[in-house]
Parts: structure tokens; sequence; C-alpha cells
């Protein structure tokens, strides 16, 4: 359920940063107020774009920093962070990024069954548009609980806003 | 067949890769098993097909396995489209 893991205590919408770093920082200090992770984890989430690139932009949009689980991840978890003004990661499709979604799992595989929710939320580009947009925590908390108790088919009419031009 | 989908720590796009990967070949019939790894554990891995964020072509460049990179990781057309591509060229 992603109303489960997106709870109000780990969402900050309408943020603003100065760049990818400070998103990421942001969106970690989620994760750590949470005590799901230890401070160490996310440098680690900046290290690993550092390191390995700005592949974390998995659709345009959107970002999902993550470190390994030995980096100092206590518990499975997601944090959502969206951006009033949107900020470049370095992808060269992807880019500019509106909306940073954390994770952290404490092992290798227990993350998967919260990892596969959260794709199959985010495979709807309605989903995803939603969030790049809504700046009302209730009313994106109500758009979970929806989704969650609707199932795909949730057309959810009356939080969802106008999407001309998408 | 087997499929696997790569990325730089190998448990985060990945796997979302490899489910969304999952979806497509179940949609089209193929049979194959998805796996996901990180990329220095992909190169001996003895999979038949890579797929990869565009990102990571640099790195994947020298695989004797064919690698098919997408650049949305949640755009399912996008994936099949590519997927079929790979499959039409083999002759399958």
């Amino acid at each position: 359920m992603i109303s489960e893991y997106l709870t109000k205590d780990n969402i900050i919408l309408g943020a603003e940063v100065a760049d990818w770093k400070e998103a990421i920082k942001k969106s970690g200090s989620i994760l750590e107020a949470n005590d799901l992770i230890e401070a160490e984890y996310i440098d680690a989430m900046i290290e690993m774009v550092k390191d390995k690139g700005a592949y974390i932009v998995i659709t345009p949009g959107l970002a999902l920093p993550h470190a390994r689980p030995e980096k100092g991840a206590k518990e499975n978890g997601l944090s959502l962070l969206t951006l009033k003004e949107p900020v470049n990661f370095g992808h060269s499709k992807n880019d500019p990024v509106k909306v940073v979604i954390s994770f952290c799992a404490a092992d290798d595989s227990s993350h998967t069954q919260m990892l596969s929710e959260l794709a199959e939320f985010l495979k709807d580009k309605k989903n995803v548009n939603y969030i790049k947009e809504v700046d009302s925590k209730k009313e994106l908390l109500a758009y979970f609980k929806s989704y969650d108790e609707g199932g795909e088919s949730n057309e959810d009419s009356n939080s969802m806003r106008s999407r001309s031009g998408q | 067949m087997k499929i696997l989908t790569v990325c730089g720590a190998g448990q985060g796009s990945s796997l979302i890769l490899k489910m969304n990967v999952q979806d497509v070949i179940d949609e089209i019939g193929l049979d194959a098993d998805v796996d996901n790894s990180n990329i220095s554990t992909a190169k001996n891995s003895g999979a038949d097909l890579i797929l990869a964020g565009e990102f990571h072509e640099d790195a994947l460049e020298g695989f004797e396995v064919p690698v098919i990179t997408v650049s949305d990781f949640m755009d399912n057309e996008e994936i099949k489209s590519k997927i079929q591509d790979f499959l039409e060229e083999k002759g399958e």
C-alpha cells in the first residue's frame, strides 16, 4: 500500500533547493527524521550519483536516490520530496527533476515489495503528473488512499486537477 | 532465455526495470527469466540479453551480451518495442 509507505511524516511538497545535491539531502533528511537511516546514508546517496551518474532519474522529472543497505539503512522506507523549481541531475533526457523519491532498504531483498508497489503506482503517468503538480499534502494523502482502495482503475475525479496540456 | 536488468547499485532502478520488463514479456508471451544486478556482476552473468538505462551505455560497451538501453524506465511501450525489435532481429 503506497499510503503505508508515504505518510504525512514522509512527504515534503514544494521545497526550494539550489541543486541536485541539496535535493537529495533534503529528501534523505526525511528518511533520517523517521529513523529509517543513519545520517551517513544521505552522503552515500550523493556519492552514488557522483560515482555512477544520474541514472537514478528513472523517468522524466523523477529521481529515485538510494544507497546500499550497508551504508546506514535501518529499515525499508520511502520519502517523497517535490521541488518548487525543478533542478537538473545531469541526465540527458529525463532532466529536470521535480519529484525526488528516496528509498532505503534494510537488505538486498526485503524492499522488493515496497518498490514493486511504487513502480506500479509510477507506471501510470497520471499519478506521476499528479505528484508533480499537487501542493496540498492533505490532498496527496487522500489521493494515495484512494489509489490504494481503488487500485489501477482509480479515476479520482474529485482531487485530480486539470491535466490540460500534458 | 535469460534477461538481466542492470543499474549502478543493482537494487533500485534495475529492480523497477525488472518489474516492468516482466510485465512486458508476460504481455508479449515471451518465455524468459528476468533478474536484476549491478553492472560489475552483469558481465559474467550468462544472460542472453541485458536491459539498462541509456546512462549506462558506455559502461556496457564491450559486453558480449546484446544490450538494450531505455531512457524511461516507467515507459512499458518503449521497453516493449525495443524488446520486440531485438527479437525480430534475432529471428524469433
